[in-house]
């Protein structure tokens, strides 16, 4: 008897346990680019928390659309929403973790690393102005190396991603005529030459295709490959070779405690280790949002800022400075009236 | 075929006929069947229209912004400057289709002359399967082959294409272009090969039922095979086999999956077949996700409407063509 009566405990314990745990979840949607720290980070987190963490990515537009309709907790976007849009949608936004992209080749003889490029010749190369590998723009940055006298092929994104912003917010910061002739950055681009992959893999195919041709894509994506890749001419004029040390530097170059809604574009910023086409991806909530969602919400990112770093280098995912952490907490505090 | 094994009906005698009396559960039965099947026809027809009507309601922003016309004939699509025109992908819809169907319907003509008419019996199932086959086969996959298989073997072979068509003068505009492998061109073979297998049936099993006394005929008095093909049993079965075609061309319109991965995706009209292009259907697959403004969602919405009424307008020409040859038979006869 009372044995049965135990096990009768017991269970309508596990009973509770179970259902507990099954409340115990949180729902985001957004950027496709985040998706695998994401995943990584909630994989974890719902064994260390017992919270599930799931996340649609469903692209950055969608999560957007998700958030300001209130049907998920959290949306991810590669691109910032500008302060005067966030404050009319009732929305903060904040970053996750810095990444970065590169150019990748197909040039008989050219070794991954050896091709130099500048902003302003990867511009004109993108413009349509260089139509030779042997132009002179590009002999000028590689001295002594042998460039064919092959076509050059652009390939650029065809689906909407955030890193076409962050490789168009570069082109624009350092060429004046991209800015104007093809505009400011954005998810989609009016691309003035080339040809369109769809997504990282689609643009690493058309690229390993196309002799001749060159193309962008995410850092993660050249290191599974093993792909050409270029070394690039940052803004202090040092020669640097992408890597998650170069995103680190060119996020540490930036105040985002002074930046308002952290709408700071980590593209082309000084120091001599800095990487030029580094990007950063951001969470968005919505401010009415129940406290205790918003607050489930920010104890998973600051689990993940404080435990995912090496779960996110793991990943080719730059994990943010202490000081952009620490501002970020003190953002949630100012703009919500509460923090973890 | 021949005639011997055609199976007559077996004629009862009157008196067999079940009765109807005593049965109670028939008509009921009869009852639900028919209410049943004017549910379902009236939950499709419902179903397209309200499907229409919601991505008609859904588009009002960007006919607002544009118009029909501007939309139409304008070529600058421009997510930056949020200025959108349908033009360029328009035209690419229609001209990577119309190269399907140059390229698979006489093919697919081919194939089911083969089985209906030249084919040993022992070959003819083996065949017919494996065309059927090639349907079942998902659209991502065709798109998967043509990037990573076909397109790299056609880049080899489109130098060659530049020196040899692209020297005919006039035409040889749409044959000069770097050899990338993609393209408009890749898009238009590979979309043949995807609708051949829905043509070739339709027609291989509208030539089947062509009455043996006829061809049988035609062979007694000396016709070649393709004399019997091309004279007898083609104006014998032509309604059905532009119907045929017509289900074909819809597919090839529609196409998304497979048009993305080899088309190039350039959002610029080139004239040549070499360079890259961009379809509605390709467009949609490659910018929903993320576009980001009211405006964007719409305007790409309005591309949905649009290809909605190409396919529209091409069944209501299939229609309209099969009458006229139905009308033209009847005078003929």
């Amino acid at each position: 008897m009372k044995l049965l009566k135990v096990s009768a405990i017991f269970l309508a314990l596990l009973l509770v346990g179970v259902v507990a745990r099954g409340q115990a979840s949180l729902t985001g949607a957004g950027s496709t680019w985040v998706y695998p720290l994401v995943a990584k980070w909630a994989a974890q987190y719902a064994q260390d928390n017992h919270v599930q963490v799931n996340y649609q990515s469903i692209g950055s537009g969608g999560g957007i659309a998700q958030i300001k309709a209130g049907t998920v907790a959290f949306g991810a976007s590669d691109m910032p929403l500008k302060p005067d849009d966030l404050h009319a949608a009732g929305l903060i936004q904040f970053p996750t973790a810095v990444a970065g992209a590169d150019l990748v080749y197909n040039l008989p003889g050219v070794q991954p690393g050896q091709l130099i490029l500048s902003g302003p010749v990867t511009a004109d190369i993108f413009l349509g102005k260089i139509k030779k590998w042997d132009d002179a723009e590009i002999s000028k940055l590689n001295p002594g190396l042998k460039l064919p006298a092959l076509n050059v092929t652009v390939v650029h994104r065809a689906d909407g991603s955030g890193t076409t912003f962050t490789f168009c917010d570069y082109l624009a910061k350092v060429s004046p005529e991209w800015k104007t002739k093809v505009g400011p950055a954005n998810t989609s681009m009016p691309w003035p030459t080339g040809v369109g992959g769809k997504g990282n893999e689609g643009v690493a195919s058309y690229v390993q295709r196309i002799p001749g041709s060159i193309g962008y894509v995410e850092y993660a994506y050249i290191l599974q490959t093993h792909m050409s890749y270029a070394r690039m001419v940052n803004s202090d004029g040092k020669v640097v070779s992408p890597s998650l040390e170069g995103f680190q530097d060119a996020a540490a170059h930036v105040d985002f405690s002074k930046a308002e809604d952290f709408y700071v574009i980590l593209t082309d910023h000084a120091g001599p280790n800095t990487w030029p086409i580094s990007g950063c991806t951001w969470q968005i909530l919505r401010k009415n949002a129940p406290k205790d969602t918003n607050e489930a919400v920010m104890k998973f990112f600051d689990w993940g800022f404080e435990h995912g770093q090496d779960m996110a280098k793991s990943i080719s995912f730059g994990p943010l400075p202490q000081s952009t952490v620490t501002a970020i907490k003190a953002y949630w505090k100012k703009e919500l009236g509460y923090s973890i | 075929m021949s005639g011997s094994d055609v199976a007559l009906p077996k004629i009862q005698p009157l008196s067999e006929e079940p009765k109807s009396a005593g049965r109670s559960w028939r008509p009921s039965a009869d009852f639900l069947f028919h209410k049943a099947a004017v549910f379902a026809a009236i939950l499709v027809a419902g179903a397209l229209f309200a499907t229409v009507v919601a991505i008609a309601a859904d588009s009002r922003t960007a006919i607002h912004a544009f118009g029909i016309w501007g939309f139409l004939k304008s070529s600058d699509w421009n997510p930056v400057t949020q200025t959108f025109g349908a033009f360029p992908f328009i035209i690419s819809t229609l001209i990577s289709s119309a190269i399907a169907m140059i390229l698979g319907v006489p093919v697919s003509f081919g194939v089911a002359v083969f089985i209906a008419e030249i084919a040993p019996a022992w070959i003819k199932k083996p065949v017919a399967n494996a065309i059927e086959l090639l349907a079942a086969i998902p659209s991502i996959i065709y798109g998967l082959w043509g990037l990573v298989v076909f397109a790299p073997a056609f880049a080899t072979i489109e130098p060659w294409i530049n020196d040899h068509l692209g020297a005919i003068p006039g035409i040889g505009l749409l044959f000069q272009g770097p050899p990338m492998g993609i393209g408009m061109l890749t898009a238009g073979i590979v979309l043949a090969i995807m609708i051949l297998p829905y043509m070739s049936s339709i027609m291989r099993d509208v030539f089947l039922v062509v009455p043996s006394s006829l061809r049988e005929s035609a062979y007694a008095m000396g016709a070649t095979t393709w004399e019997v093909a091309w004279n007898i049993i083609l104006p014998y079965t032509r309604t059905a086999v532009v119907g045929g075609i017509f289900l074909g061309l819809g597919r090839a319109l529609g196409e998304t999956m497979a048009v993305t991965f080899v088309i190039g995706n350039s959002n610029t009209l080139s004239a040549s077949l070499l360079m890259p292009g961009a379809t509605i259907p390709s467009v949609l697959a490659n910018e929903f996700t993320e576009a980001t403004t009211k405006l964007y969602i719409s305007s790409l919405i309005y591309l949905g409407l649009i290809l909605i009424a190409v396919t529209l307008t091409v069944r209501f020409c299939a229609v309209l063509l099969i009458r006229r040859l139905g009308s033209k038979e009847g005078a003929a006869a």
